[in-house]
């Protein structure tokens, strides 16, 4: 039997709705602003055999979508080594060599039942405030070991039967700086998936299982022909990019991501055997993670492609399994965000080569997780612990975004004044950084500076960041952003940290202040096609420094934004000579 | 005075610009529809009073809905704006919350109302627990001041950080800024809005900034227009919470105008559903490239407490909440790639419009699928723009973009496209009734604007709402809603402190003292109330949470209490939640004081047909009407001329000016004494 056009695109709808209502009873009632303000959550529905992603919200984590289904298909394993799935059960675990990401993303997982079999399983991932390990907020960037990053769950039973099993709430609870904020978030996810299950019972009420199944396979095999579609769209061939990570926090040494893809009739091979081995520090990711953000990425350049399992089936990856895009057990992966950034960077370089004009230049990069840990008068622990933004990427139709958020995520920051209302610190400056963005056809967005003063006794500072050495690339011949940079203050005067943009344990002590300046997007096209208007007026916003048009537009222009044509002119005329 | 009867609503939309009379003293109502004067708004407002009024003396009220402030916002056409701020944060405006508009694609732009040389900083600061930590020097205030008003600028904000927790500063350069600008467009950021949250606090008073010298100088306009015709009595504006505000308070805050317009449709909406009946509605807008759903809950409109313009451009005051999709009459219908039928984002608008307005658009649809179904008369489209539509440009592109490829009729894809747009309405509906924790079947659907009546039977059917109530003249009902509004007045304050450990009574003291002078602001409009109204609520949460709970509070004579406080945070967490969480102290992090002037109650009997026909008198024809996979032969009524009680049942088309109702099979529609048509199933 098959569902027809009307009802398929009906039930693509309903269900769709179901994940979207999932995310936002989760994002109203969490505890930790992670996930109530940065949205670092993700929900939807997976297939009852193989964990295969059916569906999933629209407004959680871009990086989960993708990662969730290996999440699924490892609690369909667990259950199968005991004893098999139960109405009621629901399992819970934050183990990322099955699930990706990293430790801080708790995933809870709950067979939906529907005459006696499971249907499908619903799922909720949301980021914990703080799970256990040497670093409040759990962003490493001393590790060598998982271990050192926080606890380790592995799939277990939250629910048995229906039973809640108070045990495993205790020894999470026992292994968190933050319990109160734990137990929060477990209930929103609790929440989410109650609600999931009544929605979608009701939705089979009205339509069956039969053709909800139906739909739901339907649905998957469209996504592969739109998908094949869109591969089709690129020109054939090989493209080739490179990018690095300033060093894994341990060892100070570059290391390389590359990417050879190749586009064939309908099928697209995504290639990264050239990248460096796997690393000591925490910027390894699991192979899970690997796929899942070749997924972001490429639904970044071809936004029409659904969100479910069918999309990756005429994708071919390779990725050696000693690289530090597949690492196992013990390998440290809390700094996951950074490596998966890049990895978006070389695929949307690959593809400026295949195609310039709807291409888009690389963001900034980077999500700086900067956290401020301390104790106040009453002995009460304050940690604060944020991401901070930068630039976009330009593209072939303008400017990139200032200070946007990065592309894994839909996160809002936290306003400054709500920081400062909960933690002992005050900013000093919250502006736009002049000069971050790359220069171009079309300018690289500008990225931000975050100067903060801490006002009580003393506290514990530690920041992974990364694009300190290797600044975002601009495409299309257009300039790379400003490089990420990190200032703190100490009795001796200004420092930065021997690994650029990785720090752990700076003792701050009250009035003393840190500086981040973050990186612009890469520009798109050569800054000599740029419009000389357009680079006035930059100049005039204070966007680009008068210095900055010379050097890179070859424009000469005062701070007003009034350009000296002849000045110029004569500039220019050296230029070529 | 003494012989003014009228009470006057108007609403000025993009096209045109309605007018409601309504003759207190003889009980009638009209109304009229005339043209919208782009420019000058205030010369068709007056025009279309003058044309049902000839005596303007005669008027007591003039109720107004205006668009001017969305208008000036959307096309981005306020005035030049300066931005006087603390040391170090000139670039709140522009860094937003740090987002993006679309998830996928990184492809966005965005251009602030404020130029960044017209953001200029002064050196101050005070500390997010009100602690002064550096003083204002109102010499540099003034310096920046002159120098925003050398520039060009016209209007000015001055946004100081963690002002809401401390004023003081900010009040002085205010004063010292008021001294020296050049005109009387001042706006101080606490003022609008004195609550946490940097960037909504300074988006929403730059935007009043923004809007002010537009907005002023427009109700100016109309003050002086309608004086020169000699009225005497009060002018009344429209603000986005459902309620109406004075014309000077509506010059001091023009932001709470952004949505004025679509507000008086709501609140006309609920009165005519509370008179007949029902409590429970839910209003559907359907224009031609978007559908607007409102809820209304035992009589209650939701409020959102904030809502973006556009992206980034983030108004925070308390607004009827309006929940758009983009499904109109002009969202267009494709088949994707895979073979999947889409109906909108995608718009033709009102021009070019469907395929069979004839000018240019070649695509399908919704109301191309509408025509070719039979369920709209080609030779008497609604809203007077055009004299027909054409059918078979309408067939042709259904065939082209939907029939063909989907391998269906042109009739079955028509329909197709009506069951995929329906059931993105339904969706909409589904967003705010289900998960907002209410029962559809509760619920009727009232369509207003011009198409929503011809798709509510679909949804009846699609979310198992109750009815539908179609109100006797759907397209001006806005311009009855501001002859309906209350006056309201929403005030808010940040508190930021612990239940456990903030003096509850005083607390409770400044919120009525807040009650007080709002209520004296309520009645220097002059203008009667039957009775005036308090709420006093609060923004609460558990302690590490960001997200807050409304929380409705008593307030005694003896005084407000914490317990009092806490039991209401119980009460209302677990409906929203349904589980507590004991042991986790609460967080105190806004009050609010809302004053409600109730405005003398309008008899929707007034709407009534005087002298309706029995049914059979009404039908002036059949047409064969495409509905559930056939051709019906199906009978087409005059609807205005049905008398009260009469009853229509499916399938059957009912035409008026303004709009055409479609009564699915299965279901009957009934005349009720005021005038509207209840549409129900057979069976119930």
């Amino acid at each position: 039997m098959t569902v027809d056009p009307v009802t398929l695109a009906i039930l693509k709808g309903r269900l769709e709705q179901i994940a979207d209502e999932m995310d936002a009873t989760l994002f109203r009632s969490a505890f930790n602003p992670i996930i109530a303000e940065a949205h670092d959550a993700s929900h939807g529905l997976y297939d009852a055999i193989t964990g295969d992603t059916l569906v999933q919200g629209k407004s959680g984590l871009p990086i989960f979508v993708g990662v969730m289904s290996f999440a699924v298909k490892a609690v369909i394993e667990k259950a199968a080594e005991r004893g098999g799935v139960h109405e009621g059960d629901v399992w819970i675990f934050n183990d990322p060599y099955d699930g990706g990401t990293h430790l801080s993303d708790f995933r809870l997982v709950k067979p939906v039942f529907r005459d006696g079999a499971v249907f499908c399983y619903l799922a909720s991932v949301g980021h914990w405030h703080d799970v256990g390990g040497n670093v409040p907020g759990n962003y490493n960037p001393a590790a060598t070991e998982s271990f050192q990053e926080g606890m380790l769950i592995p799939p277990v039973k939250l629910y048995d039967r229906g039973a809640f099993q108070q045990d495993i709430v205790d020894i999470l609870s026992a292994n968190s700086r933050l319990p109160t904020s734990l137990y929060g978030d477990l209930n929103g996810q609790i929440n989410s998936l109650e609600l999931g299950e009544k929605r979608l019972h009701a939705l089979l009420d009205e339509y069956g299982a039969e053709t909800t199944r139906e739909a739901l396979a339907t649905l998957r095999t469209r996504a592969a022909t739109m998908m094949r579609a869109c591969i089709d769209q690129l020109p054939k061939g090989t493209f080739t990019a490179e990018d690095w990570l300033d060093n894994d926090g341990i060892v100070d040494e570059p290391l390389k991501i590359a990417l050879d893809m190749t586009v064939e009739d309908g099928r697209l091979v995504l290639d990264f055997t050239r990248s460096s081995a796997a690393c000591r520090g925490p910027v390894n990711i699991s192979r899970a993670t690997t796929v899942a953000a070749c997924y972001v990425a490429l639904k970044h350049v071809f936004g029409d492609v659904p969100a479910n399992a069918g999309v990756l089936e005429p994708v071919e990856f390779r990725i050696d399994p000693d690289s530090l895009l597949a690492v196992t057990a013990p390998k440290p992966v809390g700094g996951y965000t950074e490596t998966i950034l890049r990895l978006i960077d070389v695929v949307f370089q690959a593809v400026a080569q295949a195609v310039p004009t709807p291409a888009m230049a690389c963001a900034y990069g980077t999500i700086n997780a900067l956290s401020l840990a301390g104790h106040r008068k009453n002995g009460a622990r304050w940690v604060m612990f944020s991401f901070f933004g930068g630039g976009h990427g330009a593209h072939g139709a303008g400017d990139g975004l200032n200070h946007g958020n990065a592309p894994i995520s839909t996160a809002t920051i936290p306003p400054l004044e709500i920081l400062e209302a909960a933690y002992p610190v005050r900013f000093t400056q919250w502006t736009l950084r002049p000069d971050s963005g790359g220069a171009g056809e079309y300018r690289g967005g500008l990225g931000a500076v975050y100067e903060i003063e801490l006002l009580e006794e003393q506290a514990d500072v530690f920041l992974f960041g990364e694009r300190g050495k290797y600044p975002p690339r601009g495409v299309v011949g257009g300039g790379d952003g400003a490089l990420n940079r990190f200032h703190y203050q100490q009795d001796d005067g200004e420092h930065r940290p021997p690994m650029a943009s990785k720090m752990l344990g700076i003792d701050l002590r009250r009035g003393q202040r840190l500086r981040l300046e973050t990186p612009g997007g890469g520009g798109w096209g050569e800054a000599r096609n740029r419009d000389p208007e357009a680079i006035a007026a930059d100049v005039s916003a204070g966007f680009v420094s008068p210095e900055a048009a010379r050097a890179l537009y070859a424009v000469v222009v005062d701070e007003n934004g009034i350009v000296d044509a002849q000045a110029t002119a004569a500039l220019r005329m050296r230029e070529v000579a | 005075m003494g012989d003014a009867a009228y009470v006057i609503g108007v609403d000025v939309g993009g096209t045109f610009t309605d007018v409601f009379v309504h003759d207190e003293k003889s009980g009638t109502v009209s109304t009229v529809k005339v043209p919208s004067t782009r420019g000058d708004q205030s010369k068709g407002f007056i025009e279309g009073i003058g044309s049902k009024v000839e005596d303007f003396a005669s008027i007591r009220t003039v109720v107004h809905g205006t668009t001017v402030g969305t208008n000036a916002l959307l096309e981005r056409k306020g005035a030049r704006t300066g931005i006087i701020t603390t040391e170090g944060f000139r670039d709140v405006l522009e860094m937003r919350r740090r987002d993006r508009p679309t998830t996928w694609g990184l492809r966005s732009h965005f251009e602030p109302v404020v130029a960044r040389r017209d953001r200029l900083e002064v050196s101050e600061r005070v500390l997010a627990d009100g602690t002064l930590l550096q003083a204002v020097d109102a010499d540099e205030v003034r310096r920046q001041a002159h120098a925003l008003a050398e520039a060009g600028c016209d209007s000015v904000c001055v946004f100081f950080i963690n002002g809401y927790a401390n004023a003081a500063n900010e009040q002085q350069a205010v004063e010292a800024v008021r001294s020296v600008w050049p005109t009387a467009y001042v706006t101080a950021a606490t003022e609008i809005l004195p609550e946490i949250r940097e960037f909504e606090r300074l988006s929403t008073a730059t935007l009043n900034a923004y809007l002010q010298p537009i907005v002023s100088s427009y109700l100016d306009r109309l003050q002086d227009g309608l004086r020169q015709r000699d009225f005497a009595g009060d002018i009344l504006i429209v603000q986005s919470n459902g309620g109406v505000m004075s014309v000077d308070t509506a010059k001091s805050y023009p932001v709470r105008t952004a949505l004025s317009g679509p507000a008086a449709g709501v609140i006309a909406a609920k009165a005519i559903a509370e008179a007949a009946g029902f409590d429970n509605i839910i209003t559907c807008d359907m224009g031609g490239t978007s559908f607007d759903v409102s809820l209304v809950a035992e009589n209650e409109a939701a409020l959102a407490p904030q809502t973006a313009i556009d992206f980034g451009m983030v108004v925070r005051t308390p607004m009827i909440e309006i929940t758009t999709i983009g499904a109109g009459g002009g969202s267009i219908a494709t088949v994707d790639v895979s073979g999947l039928l889409q109906v909108g984002p995608e718009s033709a608008g009102s021009d070019p419009g469907p395929a069979c307005y004839g000018l240019g658009n070649d695509r399908p649809t919704v109301t191309d699928a509408n025509l070719v179904l039979g369920r709209i008369n080609p030779d008497r489209p609604i809203g007077g723009k055009l004299d027909r539509l054409d059918v078979e440009a309408a067939r042709h592109a259904i065939a082209t973009h939907v029939s063909d490829p989907l391998g269906l009729s042109v009739e079955e894809a028509a329909e197709a496209i009506l069951r995929v747009a329906n059931a993105k309405m339904a969706g909409a509906i589904r967003l705010v009734s289900i998960e907002k924790g209410h029962d559809p079947a509760k619920f009727a659907a009232m369509p207003f604007g011009g198409g929503g009546a011809l798709h509510t039977g679909a949804l009846i059917k699609e979310v198992g709402l109750a009815s539908a109530l179609v109100p006797r003249f759907p397209g001006v009902t806005s311009a009855l809603g501001c002859v309906v509004a209350d006056m309201r007045h929403d005030r808010v304050q940040t508190v930021n402190a612990m239940l456990g450990t903030l003096d509850a009574a005083e607390l409770g003291r400044e919120m009525v003292a807040v009650a007080d002078a709002t209520e004296a602001l309520v009645r220097r409009a002059g203008i009667a109330f039957e009775r005036i109204d308090r709420l006093y609520e609060f923004d609460m949460l558990y302690m590490g949470q960001t997200h807050t709970v409304a929380v409705s509070v008593e307030m005694p004579e003896t005084g407000l209490t914490a317990e009092a406080m806490s039991a209401a945070f119980d009460a209302a967490y677990t409906e929203a939640y349904g589980r507590l969480l004991d042991g986790i102290a609460i967080r105190v992090m806004n009050y609010r004081v809302i004053v409600i002037g109730r405005r003398p109650h309008f008899d929707m009997a007034a709407l009534a047909p005087r002298d309706g026909k029995p049914a059979a008198d009404c039908r002036i024809g059949t047409r064969r009407v495409y509905v559930d996979g056939a051709f019906h032969e199906t009978a087409i009524y005059e609807r205005l001329s049905l008398a009260v009680g009469e009853t229509v049942a499916g399938p059957a088309i009912l035409e008026q000016p303004d709009t055409t109702i479609l009564i699915d099979p299965g279901l009957v529609g009934r005349v009720d004494e005021f005038g509207n048509m209840i549409i129900t199933s057979t069976g119930s």
